[in-house]
Order: structure tokens, then sequence, then C-alpha cells
């Protein structure tokens, strides 16, 4: 009898303390194996940034990265999940300054009903306020709003030797650049100060249209570009004519507030079954979406929470490609190059009869702040590829097309680009990597993805 | 911002299960003390509970080893409180077996925590609850203290001993309506328990304390949390000792 007596409740006075871990990426491509720490206080950060365990060090916020950003298999990772408390807010300016595990979800809970909005809220609203510096993300309004490191007025950052550092656009300005969208790799923020966007209300009015096909889709998103939010649900396995074919949404804010949506009971159980995951389905699944929009388009208020996070109300969506996971592959295109570039791609998807539940087309109108910011002036597609043989080729003609048209592939969301294309699509990666070699000389920090795309 | 009647002063404010149950008491809209000896550390949650719940709450310095600034502590307390004053006590200390019986330093100072400082502090509080016509008293022990084992039967003794004074101060104080409720834990999620093999029946902090506030509405006595341990503990003590002592507990 192996019974094991739970110890007692008592204040934690072990600090740094590590422990065996397995993380998945969101895309759940396999599971990394690495020591843990899991601080609650300033001070275990510093203990577990510092502990002379000859292991190198990523941060983990949510988990919410697709590929391999946060993952540090063989090494350690700092989960910051626990380091979630909301330090001050001023209400006049609307800057809220807060710990990096403070989820997105925290704070629109929170500030919502006070009219504040986060400034840029991502496609889910579970990851931290430190993953989306690290990502530098951007969301449905990117194209009036920037990303997310544009509204950071300041960071703290701790660097290997423990010490703690304030980083701003006038302080350090190049440490903050190399942060924001920095993929945790100089070091781990323990604090940020982000200026809120005031809103109305609660609620957005959204507004439905219909498009046949992409040159009718890159026609919309430009008709479109005065609202303040835009996306567009795009079906990628239709051909032919109606390649490109699917949903815009546009929305302005809403006067008044409307009530809470009940809370996502809505979960996926298990992992779906391999069998129902094939190009018939998944185009049967398409072609109903882009139906049930009306044709002649409509108009709804909802809250902020539908239109923004429409995938958080079912946890656990991504066992929906089943056990085996799948990448997401999300690259920007500058405008010019765009009608062509997007074509290839989705003809590429199609061809190989990857299957892709709703993928996304976003206009894009400025670039991020930030020296790996993935954000720059043109179109973005992202894409879900089920994993399964054949997939890294098609990844590769995907990365090819991308660079080939000018474009990048955003990290956040990156299991597979090369080395050599990394190069090609980040022109600050120099610059980047004198930065880094400065703040961390001894190269404690790093992940799965930096050691991949050859970053060391 | 409704009127704000009650204050939960948590000794211990900076541990797991401190935070979490003055997260569940703020939410509920009462005041938070947060006591502990990381004044700074203690300040950064009391922001957090103020900016999330727009409810006060503020940082006291608390040690437990300084009985002579109990009293003192106390009457602090009464005058920051808002409303009536309740206490979670949830603070301890526990070094390994191994380590106690190489440093009996360490084992003194786990009993002062545990066991002198937690007597002393409930002991300069009681006035304060008397005074207002009573008051709830949360205190968290363990199962550790429900059958001395091999691993942690020193730990154990502090929180039986606990117990046991807390039966006392229970009966002693019930009349002028302060009700004490025994907490015995059994393993949470906590900063102390992640290097640990993995624990049975082990729960969140939030599940923790959203029971533990349940219980605390209403409850007196002893009771475990989670649940499942009360029928695991009677089936533990019930174990002859020629059985017990061939586990490896």
């Amino acid at each position: 009898m192996n019974l094991v007596l739970p110890q007692g409740v008592v204040r934690a006075t072990s600090a740094g303390a590590w422990s065996s871990v397995a993380l998945q990426g969101w895309g759940r491509l396999g599971s990394a194996p690495c020591q843990a720490a899991r601080p609650e206080r300033l001070r275990d950060v510093a203990d577990a940034v510092t502990s002379n365990n000859g292991r190198n060090l990523i941060a983990h916020g949510a988990g919410r990265s697709y590929g391999d950003a946060a993952l540090n298999g063989g090494g350690a990772v700092l989960l910051a999940g626990r380091l979630d408390r909301m330090l001050g807010f001023d209400a006049t300016t609307g800057v809220l300054v807060a710990e990096p595990g403070v989820t997105i979800a925290d704070v629109i809970r929170v500030f919502l009903p006070q009219g504040f909005l986060l400034p840029t809220p991502p496609g889910t609203a579970f990851a931290t306020l430190g993953g989306a510096v690290a990502n530098d993300v951007h969301g449905k309004n990117q194209h009036v709003a920037g990303c997310f490191g544009d509204h950071v007025a300041w960071l703290e950052l701790m660097l290997a030797d423990g010490s703690t550092r304030r980083l701003s656009p006038t302080q350090d300005a190049p440490a903050f650049r190399a942060t924001i969208g920095g993929l945790g790799l100089t070091g781990v923020i323990t604090a940020l100060a982000v200026q809120l966007l005031r809103v109305p209300s609660n609620a957005m009015r959204v507004r439905r249209q219909r498009v046949g096909g992409l040159e009718a889709y890159l026609d919309a998103f430009r008709a479109a570009r005065g609202a303040s939010w835009s996306v567009g649900w795009i079906d990628a396995l239709a051909g032919g004519a109606a390649l490109g074919r699917g949903v815009l949404e546009t929305a302005e804010p809403a006067a008044e507030s409307v009530a809470l949506p009940t809370p996502g009971a809505r979960r996926m159980p298990f992992d779906a079954p391999g069998f129902l995951l094939n190009p018939l389905s998944v185009r049967g699944f398409n072609a109903a979406y882009w139906r049930r929009a009306p044709a002649q388009g409509d108009e709804r208020v909802m809250h902020a929470n539908r239109f923004l996070f429409p995938l958080d109300g079912i946890g656990g969506w991504n066992r929906l490609y089943g056990a085996r996971g799948f990448h997401q592959f999300q690259c920007v295109l500058p405008e010019a190059e765009a009608p062509r570039g997007l074509r290839l791609l989705l003809e590429a998807v199609g061809q190989a009869g990857a299957a892709s539940f709703l993928a996304v087309l976003k206009w894009m109108g400025r670039a991020g702040s930030g020296m790996l910011s993935f954000a720059q002036p043109g179109f973005t597609l992202a894409l879900d590829i089920p994993s399964r043989s054949g997939d890294r080729a098609l990844l590769l003609r995907l990365e090819r097309i991308t660079q080939e048209h000018g474009g990048r592939v955003y990290l956040a969301k990156d299991s597979a680009l090369s080395p050599q294309g990394m190069v090609e699509m980040y022109p600050r990666l120099a610059e980047f990597q004198q930065v880094r070699a400065r703040l961390d000389p001894g190269g404690r920090f790093s992940s799965d993805m930096s050691r991949r795309l050859g970053l060391g | 911002m409704a009127a704000v009647t009650e204050t939960w002063l948590v000794l211990g404010g900076g541990s797991t299960i401190g935070r979490a149950f003055a997260q569940r008491a703020a939410a509920a809209g009462a005041a938070v003390l947060l006591a502990g000896r990381d004044v700074a550390e203690l300040e950064r949650s009391a922001a957090d509970l103020r900016l999330r719940h727009g409810v006060p709450a503020t940082s006291v310095l608390f040690d437990a080893l300084d009985l002579e600034a109990h009293r003192g502590f106390a009457r602090a307390c009464a005058t920051l409180a808002h409303g009536r004053l309740h206490l979670l006590l949830a603070f301890g200390v526990m070094p390994t077996q191994a380590a106690c019986e190489a440093d009996p330093q360490l084992a003194q100072r786990m009993v002062e925590t545990n066991l002198t400082g937690a007597a002393s502090v409930l002991t300069a509080l009681a006035p304060v609850l008397r005074g207002q016509g009573g008051g709830t008293v949360v205190a968290l022990g363990s199962v550790a203290g429900q059958r001395g084992r091999p691993r942690n039967h020193l730990y154990g003794a502090t929180k039986a001993a606990l117990g046991v004074f807390l039966q006392g101060y229970a009966a002693r104080h019930a009349r002028h309506g302060v009700r004490v409720l025994h907490v015995l834990a059994g393993p949470v999620d906590t900063a102390l328990t992640w290097p640990l093999p993995k624990l049975p029946f082990m729960v969140s902090p939030a599940a923790f304390a959203a029971a533990t506030w349940r219980l605390a509405r209403r409850g007196t006595g002893q009771v475990h949390v989670p649940r499942i341990w009360a029928p695991v503990m009677a089936a533990i003590r019930a174990l002859p000792d020629r059985v017990f002592n061939r586990l490896d507990l």
C-alpha cells in the first residue's frame, strides 16, 4: 500500500522549488518534459531565475502559444500563472499595472464593467498579459489600434542574475523593443503597465456579411477600413470560383450594455476521433458556417466577449483535431502581394486536402513595435493544419509562398518555421540577438522554439 | 459599493491558501486584513483585492514568533477592521521530520510557530472578538494531526496540540458568540506541495478556499476539507498498530 498522507497546509517557505512536468503547446504536438518552478511571489521568481541548476529557462504563461514558443524540453520553465495580481489602476488615465500571470479574462471581468477593455484583445481571453507582451499579440482592431506592445507604458524585466530593470520607450528602449514580441528570450517579465481602452459599454454592434471569393474579400476589408473592429472567417477548403469565400464581421462599440452571456459550459470532453476529421466533414462544417450568415447580411448587438473570443465558449476546443494535435499556420503578406499570395496559400491547403476549420483572414494596418513583432501592414491568414503525414511538407510550402511574397510567419502560432525562413522574414533579428546578448550574456533564457530557429 | 460589514483577518496572508481565502472573502464583499512578515509582498496582494473586488484591503505586519507584539497587533487589527472581525489562521511551517531531528532548533521553531504562536495570537485576539459580541475563527489544522506517522509526527504533534487548544478556546468563548471551525486540511496544490510527488485527493487553492468559505458561514467544530478525508482518516485511525506500523507512511 502506497498511500501518501497529506502534509498539511502551511505557509510556503520553500522558495524556488522545482517539479517535473510535461508541457504542451496549444496545438498539442507532443509534450516536452522539463523542470518547472511555479513562483507566487516576486522573491520566488528571483530564486527560480538564479537557481544554479545549469538548465536554461523560459517563462510560460497560460500555454496558449500553439507551437513550442513557451516549451523547453529538458530545460526549465517558469510557470507565471500564479503571479496573477493586479497592482494598480488609474481611472483617469486608464493605465493598469499588473503581474504577468493576470489573464485577459481577469482584466475584462474587472474593468469592462467600469468601461475599459484591453487595447488589443487577441482571439482568446485565457492568455496572460505576460504572454501578450512576449508575442506582441494583436486583435480584431489591429488596423486601428496596432499591437499589444504599442499600449505598454513600461514593463519590468528580471534578468538572469535576478536583478530587475524597468524598460519603456524611454528607458533602455532597445531592451524594451526586444522584449515586446521577444518570446521571453530576454528575461522574465515581472510587472507591466498597460493602457486600457475606454469603451462606452460592454457590448458590440456586429455586422455580418457573406463574401463570395478572395478578391471580393480583400475589397470588403478595404471598404471596412473605417470599422473599429473587423475579422473574416474564411472557408479554406472552398475551391474554384468560391476560393476564399467567407463571412466578414465588422463591429462598433454599442451604446448600451447587454447582460453577460452565461459562461461557457460547453467543453470538448475528449479528443475527437481521427475519422471525424476528414476533408468531407470539415468541408461540410465550413459550408454550414458560411450559410448560417444570411445572404443579405445582418447586424446583432452582443457582449464583447462573444465577438472577441468566439472559441473561448468551448473549453478545450484544441481537442477537436484529435490526439495527434495540429499546427496553426499564420502569416501576413504585404497588401500588394496579398491577392496572389493568399490565392497560392489557399490552393496549397486545398490541394493537400488539409482539413482546416474556419480559417481567419484579417487586414492589418500597422507594424508592431518590437524587433520580432509579427504585425505589418497587409493581410494576415491563419489556418489549422492537422498533424499527420505530409504536414511538414505542406508547412514548408506555405513558408516558401509566404517568404516569396514578402510576408512573415507568426511565431506565437508556429511549430515549423525553418531557421533560414526566420532570418529572411525578420529583418531585425540580428539587432534582437545583439540586445539579447547584452541582457543575457550567459544565455540562460532559451526555448524549444529559439533553438529550433537557430537563435540559441 | 455596498457598505462593508465584515472583515476577515488572514494570519499567514502570504500563503497560497491565505491568498485564495482572501479572494473568496473579498468576492463576498468582506474587507480583508492580510497579516504576515513580508509586508511589501502582502501589499501587492492587498492592492489586487481592492482592484478586483472594490473592498478595503490592508497589509499588517505580523510575526507568529514575536509573542510580545501580539497584543499590540490585536489592537491594531481591531482599529483597522470594518464592521465585525473574523479570523483565518493560515500560517505554519513544516520542515521535514529528518530536518527537525538533525536540527533541534528547527524543531523548536516549528513548535513555537505552529503551536505557541498560534495560541498566543488567538489569545490576544479573543478580547477583540468578545468585545464585538462574537465572530468566527477558522483555523487550519491538518489530517497529519490525527494519527502520528513516521514521516511527519513532529509536525503532526503541533497540529494535534493546536486542535486541543482550539477545543478549549471554542468552549471558553462560545457563550460570547465566538464560533471556532477547525479545518483538517487534506493536500492542496500550493507552493509547498508543488515540489512533492503527486498527492492523493489534491485540490486547487480556489476549491479549498471555496469549501472552507462555505463551512465558515455556519460550521463549528472539526471538519475535513476536502470531505473525502473524513472517511479516509476514519479508516486510517481504525487500523490496529501492528498493521499501521508496517505501512510506510
